[in-house]
């Protein structure tokens, strides 16, 4: 690590380190107005109102040291169940909502050793560095100039003014270990956060379960939707045409004694009707499970893609193998969304696709050189490519500043170490 | 004419043969399958096969390897794919050698059944069909062959589907001779140097294909 590095992050530690002996200071605070909450609540249900709302501080509290870990490289996830729908008694809903949460006791656990914690650390890591600076600065010698009795370091006490300049170097050799240990304080408090302030294996199960619910209602909507369309699609175009096939040959069947020329006429009619049942049912099958995707793969199936496009596009893709099918259509139908945007709305002149993977992920993303400005909120097809990857854990990311280019990034779990399959071995 | 047709459902296998033998061809061999397809392209070594893209048993696209790797070992193998579905990828795959005798077409096209019969004939003398989709889907681009003018365009599309210079001109409303300048105009624009026609018509293509 560069020096300067490693000076910057010290100073950065040792500012959080003040931070941390400032919160924790709020932690008793908020402890004592917790405390105050829950023992009026047997009165007139006073704590029954204020519960929620000192809960909110408490949470914000939390919440602050849980940033504050994670700035020091420990992420911590966010514990609390879902807020409950309004309605009901008033207060009540909100009150069980806040009781019955485990991570609201977790918190409350937390606050008294975590400040104490806190402060330990954080007073450890300003201490140090400062009584350095006292040695750089050479205060003690001013002030065993005045007084005749004081000391620094190992030259305690001082005897003379050589012996005094000694903690000159001394400080500074204390300086930099405070500033080099700072950040593993920081650490250390952060870790003792999680400890706490993290989701129990219980909560981050009822997390994932609820995220599962919202992209499997997602998922079964999308499909269902989709199959409807299906169904409009064959029931309109390529049943009503071959019903009517069949009929222009029955009819060419009874002519063709009586009137050769207009039987020959109506097969004719006929040949052209199948015909255009062929198209239709093609460009069906195409939005269902595009042909070439079952045949070549993704990387195959995205530079055939590439070469139908209005717009020169380039492929870069380093996929060898097959991906399992779904992942496989997921991704396709992801890309072709992207590229899609590219070239109808963004007036770009040339895109690209690169496609990687790494063990576990498949890293996607889709590119051009057009004015910007996309905003998922705005077009259904960015949405709609959220969802499609959603199902499979996998997530989307847009940037697309107001003069382009557009960049969307694209990330789906494609290995059997999906988080999928973790959970379901983990419960048993 | 010896042929070998390639189609794993017997329903068209027997309508191809049936087709194919009401104008006189002589179905030497029928495959349902692709592993057996290269060893049967190569041993009977037909004047022309018809070869369906997706065969078992992956179902994916053996019938169009079977049909490049007999055309490394016999150049210049006459082939006509059929597909469900034609991908411009795939053209450019099947013309990648350079060596005439190449046919792309939708499976629809078999019904009208004068026009398919003709591509069959082509394609046996050396020529190259390529399906008119392939050929609407590349001009729907706006790509590098802005070079050429629209005329020209439409002529190397013609001639993409495999049609003689007297068919385009027919077909564009223009004389022969007009053809035969416009198709040499392409050739110039496209860098290709003079040699055997039939060659550079394949060539063109595969530039269209490729821009």
């Amino acid at each position: 690590m560069e020096t300067r590095d490693w000076i910057r992050d010290g100073l950065r530690a040792v500012a959080d380190g003040a931070l941390a002996i400032a919160l924790s200071i709020s932690s008793l605070v908020v402890l004592g107005l917790f405390l105050l909450a829950l023992v009026t609540t047997p009165v007139l249900g006073l704590g029954a109102l204020l519960l929620p709302q000192v809960t909110k501080l408490v949470r914000l509290r939390a919440g602050a040291g849980r940033r504050i870990a994670g700035r020091w490289g420990v992420p911590v996830a966010t514990p609390y169940r879902p807020r409950p729908p309004a309605g009901g008694f008033p207060g009540w809903r909100p009150f069980r909502w806040v009781i019955s949460d485990p991570a609201t006791w977790r918190d409350l656990a937390w606050l008294l050793p975590g400040a104490i914690v806190g402060l330990v650390l954080g007073l450890g890591s300003l201490a140090i560095p400062l009584y350095g600076l006292q040695g750089i600065l050479l205060i003690p010698l001013w002030i065993w100039l005045g007084t005749g009795w004081y000391g620094y370091g190992v030259t305690w006490p001082i005897t003379s003014v050589s012996e005094g300049f000694l903690s000159l170097p001394q400080g500074a050799l204390i300086l930099a270990i405070g500033l080099a240990a700072a950040p593993y304080l920081r650490r250390a408090d952060a870790l003792f956060a999680q400890l706490l302030l993290g989701p129990t294996r219980n909560a981050e199960l009822r997390l994932r379960v609820t995220q599962l619910t919202v992209t499997r209602a997602d998922t079964v909507d999308a499909q269902a939707a989709e199959l409807r369309r299906i169904e409009r699609d064959l029931h309109d175009g390529a049943q009503a045409r071959l019903v009517s096939l069949g009929m222009t040959i029955g009819l060419a069947e009874e002519m063709v004694d009586r009137d050769p020329a207009a039987a020959r006429q109506l097969l004719a009619e006929a040949r052209e009707a199948s015909s255009t049942a062929l198209v239709e049912l093609r460009h069906l099958v195409r939005g269902i499970h595009p042909p070439v995707l079952a045949e070549r793969g993704l990387d195959g199936a995205v530079r055939a893609l590439a070469l139908n496009l209005r717009i020169p596009t380039s492929v870069d893709s380093d996929l060898s193998g097959r991906l399992d099918t779904p992942v496989e259509s997921a991704a396709y139908f992801a890309i072709a969304e992207a590229l899609s945007n590219a070239t109808v709305h963004s007036g770009a002149t040339f895109a690209y696709v690169s496609i990687k993977r790494t063990d576990d992920r498949l890293l996607m993303e889709v590119g051009d050189d057009g004015h910007g400005g996309a905003d998922p909120s705005r077009g259904t097809g960015l949405r709609g490519i959220e969802r499609r990857l959603a199902a499979f854990d996998g997530t989307m990311t847009l940037t697309s500043p107001p003069d382009g280019p557009t960049i969307v990034t694209m990330e789906l779990p494609c290995a059997l170490s999906s988080p999928r399959t973790m959970l379901s071995s983990g419960t048993d | 004419m010896r042929v070998v047709i390639a189609e794993d459902h017997a329903l068209l296998r027997d309508g191809l043969t049936r087709l194919l033998e009401a104008f006189d061809f002589e179905v030497v061999a029928t495959v349902d399958n692709g592993p057996m397809l290269l060893p049967t392209l190569l041993e009977r070594k037909p004047d022309v096969a018809v070869v369906d893209v997706r065969l078992p048993p992956t179902f994916t696209d053996e019938g169009l390897q079977a049909a490049i790797a007999a055309r490394t070992e016999v150049p210049g193998m006459p082939i006509l794919v059929l597909s469900q579905h034609v991908e411009p990828l795939y053209a450019r795959e099947l013309l990648g050698d350079r060596v005439g005798g190449v046919g792309y077409l939708l499976k629809d096209r078999v019904s009208n059944v004068a026009q398919f019969v003709d591509a069959v004939h082509q394609v046996a003398g050396g020529g190259t069909v390529m399906d008119p989709e392939v050929v609407a889907r590349l001009l729907d681009r706006s790509r590098p062959l802005d070079v050429l003018t629209v005329r020209e365009r439409e002529v190397l599309g013609e001639m993409a589907a495999g049609r003689s210079n007297a068919a385009i001109a027919g077909r564009l409303f223009v004389t022969e001779k007009a053809v035969s300048k416009h198709i040499n105009n392409i050739f110039t624009k496209l860098g290709l140097p003079p040699s055997d026609d039939d060659n550079r018509r394949v060539l063109a293509v595969l530039a269209y294909l490729n821009a």
